[in-house]
């Protein structure tokens, strides 16, 4: 084997927090494999034990500060279960509330400051420009204004029911501390009004920019950023996306319901498998098992995030949303969709959802209610899961007779999509690397790649302002350093 | 960014052991972030810019005006940065709970790697690892050799690795606080070097709560009793960080009836924010039954439940404690 080459792909700025691509070519040049390694862990499993119960909805949260909503959530939920207690329903509606709140915000974020820099400003423009400045450039100063203040909004909703916007403190064993004036809700309800506009007008930009250009659409289409993999999403007892609540649906890669559990089920679906190059663990189903990094319905690797959970659904629950989401499975061809570039529209069929979830939910008679909180039980074992934006997340505590944690055990969103991106890396590398030659194409081809799953290695990519600075390393076959580009 | 004005400063953020939500709060002025651009030029940030360590690195001594760093040092590749950046800085401030204390990743140092790893790889109930494979730091796979940074087994806050000049509290730093540090840097206004870039007050300074000067003798968790809202939540027996926490945060936390954690550090003149706590704590719990024939001071202090995450949820590196002792060391 001493006649590959290998390629780094490092952020090297970032190394510590953030994935690290290693690709391997053989002596024709062609791409052999490629690896992605999350070069971190903090050990939050262990050092979360011995804490009171109470507290891991506080230290939790500190995974991800881009999406410590997530895991404030979950960890609530995993503690109503712990403490076999059930929310009163205006409860339930205010959490739901905030995390419509925490869904405008992350997904305007990642489209616009992330995603868009390929599409508005063009996967083939020069690195300098192809970041939120180069949109901005782009788009004008007045669209620009509304990004940012219907991202504060999202902010904004979430501060206003939990506290803080990054890291939340309302979440309790059986409710929420803080419920709505009516000052606040009418306040909520005016942002929502106006972010139910936006995310209208941002799909009318994905349309005009993305679906307009048969260059992108060839992009999107391609082989390269297609894989036939399971999908894994939360749902409603209609079988209806849902992000805060309800059973997770998984199906196979024809689009048939494989399974469909309860978050305290998880086990018997999913197991996670330990590589020694990596620090991230690699999760498939369990009942398919672990083939390798290869798709198809032999194969346990499954996807989430925004395009996992329009797969494994049935439809949005919202009718702007539902239209929209008719709309993007009879424009590529029906359910599923394989096409790894569709996660950016996904993501604004969801923004949709969110926002027009959060205006229902202003509105509902309940919203203001007093009753907050119910009573938890004696302490004991429970799993709470949630849709974080980039896909289901799990958390699983035993907790102790004193209230204090004993076993904590998390699956994080980004986690279960790093087998299928570690895939979508090496096949976009495999559609572009011919020979020793490589580009500045490829450094955005492998991104994009990467970027559609909004990954959250240490949370930096997705907050990326258009690009990761990435470095490539070229080495021979006697692993002798011969080129280096970066950007 | 903008054109070359002679007098305009040059910024520099980075982010080592953290969650990035330091990041998001630098993100949360929001327009303010313009005026940011428009008074200095950032040279250095890499979630958002292009910008290399070699460029760091060719940069001159002190070129940098103020770089605010975020996040604990626990690898290697933190500490180099971390000294490049105090090189090429004028002015360094330990942005955020993380750099400044240890932060919530700074809980680790109640395990070490041994223990992470047999947690995360071995003991997980979700993983299935007949071969008790761990993540090496160098492994051959077919094709070649694959590399990842070493883990260390104690986490570091930034001025236990350099020098630092300013302080700014919070997880994350409160908006405000950020907006008060760019303008106190734009008019150059700082105070003296050392000095925590926050309101010389308490968190309990800033609380609108009612104190009654009373004391308690039960503890009671959050999830056990639904709080007056107008009360001081310590007074009513739940364990709120206020009186040993640093204010600039205007109290959010309880303002969502809930206690301070502590994030924003020791107050002002403090060192020890946990042992602070504890004796605020010790000042009021059961001092009315003290005098009484069967007072037993160890079945009131009994009470607190997981001292070490209650009082030194941010600051175990930077307090006296550090680390746990471990056995193997």
């Amino acid at each position: 084997m001493s006649e590959l080459k290998q390629i780094m792909i490092d952020p090297v700025t970032r190394l510590e927090g953030h994935g690290k691509i290693a690709i391997f070519l053989n002596k024709e040049g062609n791409v052999e494999n490629a690896y992605l390694q999350v070069p971190e862990l903090r050990g939050f499993e262990r050092f979360c034990e011995g804490r009171r119960a109470e507290d891991l909805p506080i230290i939790t949260p500190r995974i991800c500060g881009v999406c410590p909503v997530a895991h404030h959530m979950a960890s609530t939920k995993a503690l109503d279960a712990a403490f076999n207690v059930e929310p009163p329903s205006a409860a339930k509606k205010l959490r739901e509330l905030m995390y419509s709140g925490y869904y405008i915000y992350d997904h305007t974020l990642h489209f616009y400051f992330l995603g868009a820099p390929d599409f508005v400003v063009g996967p083939d423009a020069p690195p300098a420009e192809r970041n939120i400045l180069g949109v901005i450039k782009k788009v004008g100063l007045d669209i620009a204004k509304e990004v940012i203040k219907h991202r504060a909004y999202g902010q904004k909703i979430t501060a206003i029911l939990g506290g803080k916007a990054t890291h939340p403190t309302s979440g309790l064993p059986g409710g929420v501390s803080k419920g709505l004036t009516r000052e606040e809700r009418q306040e909520i309800e005016k942002m929502a009004e106006s972010s139910v506009e936006f995310a209208k007008f941002s799909l009318k930009v994905f349309d005009d920019v993305v679906l307009k250009n048969k260059k992108y659409v060839d992009l999107v289409l391609s082989d390269a950023y297609t894989l036939k993999t399971y999908y894994m999403g939360l749902v409603d007892d209609n079988n209806k996306v849902n992000f805060y609540d309800g059973k997770v649906r998984v199906v196979d890669p024809k689009g048939k319901e494989f399974v469909r559990f309860a978050p305290s089920d998880y086990l018997d679906v999913m197991e996670e498998r330990v590589e020694e190059w990596t620090y991230v663990k690699l999760p498939y189903l369990k009942k398919v098992g672990w083939k390798g990094l290869v798709d198809g319905p032999t194969s346990g690797i499954y996807r989430v995030g925004p395009l996992g959970r329009l797969n494994a659904s049935e439809g949005m629950a919202t009718p702007l949303a539902q239209q929209e989401f008719a709309r993007m499975y009879e424009t590529l061809g029906g359910k599923p969709v394989h096409l790894t570039l569709a996660f950016h529209w996904a993501r604004l069929i969801e923004l949709l959802y969110a926002a027009e979830r959060a205006l229902e939910l202003s509105r509902d008679k309940e919203i203001t209610s007093k009753e907050l909180r119910n009573k938890p039980g004696k302490p004991g074992e429970g799993v709470g899961i949630v849709e974080a934006a980039r896909g289901t997340l799990i958390h699983h505590y035993k907790i102790d007779e004193e209230g204090l944690a004993s076993k904590v055990n998390l699956i994080v969103a980004t986690t279960n999509n790093a087998p299928a991106i570690c895939m979508s890396i090496r096949d976009a590398a495999k559609g572009l690397i011919h020979g020793p030659e490589v580009g500045e194409g490829l450094l955005n081809m492998v991104e994009m790649a990467f970027r559609a799953y909004d990954p959250c290695f240490g949370c930096a990519t997705h907050f990326a302002i258009g690009q990761m600075p990435l470095e490539v390393r070229i080495y021979a076959h006697d692993r002798k350093l011969i080129k280096t580009l970066r950007r | 960014m903008i054109a070359m004005e002679k007098e305009k400063l040059k910024f520099a953020f980075y982010w080592a052991a953290s969650c990035g939500g330091c990041e998001i709060a630098v993100l949360d002025i929001n327009e303010k972030i313009l005026d940011v651009i428009a008074k200095a030029d950032i040279v250095f940030w890499p979630v958002a810019m292009d910008v290399k360590y070699k460029d760091v690195e060719a940069m001159p001594d002190k070129y940098i005006d103020v770089c605010f760093f975020n996040g604990a040092i626990r690898t290697e590749e933190q500490e180099h940065m971390a000294k490049l950046l105090r090189k090429k800085s004028k002015v360094l401030v330990a942005f955020g709970a993380c750099s400044q204390l240890g932060g919530i990743p700074g809980l680790a140092n109640v395990a070490n790697k041994k223990e992470v790893f047999e947690r995360t790889y071995l003991e997980s109930p979700s993983t299935l690892n007949p071969n008790s494979a761990t993540p090496k730091t160098s492994f051959k796979v077919a094709e070649g050799e694959l590399t990842l940074p070493e883990f260390f087994d104690t986490v570091r806050t930034l001025d236990q690795t350099v020098d630092v000049d300013y302080y700014l509290p919070g997880c994350p730093p409160h908006v405000n606080l950020v907006a008060g540090a760019v303008e106190a840097i734009a008019k150059n206004e700082l105070p003296p070097r050392g000095s925590v870039l926050a309101p010389e007050k308490s968190v309990c300074d800033e609380c609108p709560m009612e104190k009654e000067e009373k004391k308690i003798s039960v503890i009671y968790r959050v999830y056990e009793k639904i709080p007056d809202p107008e009360k001081c939540l310590l007074e009513q027996g739940i364990i709120c960080m206020g009186p040993a926490t640093r204010g600039g945060c205007e109290a959010q936390c309880i303002s969502a009836n809930m206690p301070c954690t502590g994030c924003g550090g020791p107050c002002p003149n403090v060192t020890e924010q946990g042992s602070a706590m504890m004796s605020a704590l010790a000042s009021i719990l059961g001092l009315d039954q003290e005098k009484d024939s069967n007072f037993d001071a160890e079945k009131l202090m009994a009470q607190i439940k997981d001292p070490l995450g209650t009082f030194y949820k941010y600051s175990l590196p930077a307090s006296i404690l550090r680390r746990r002792i471990m056995k193997d060391e």
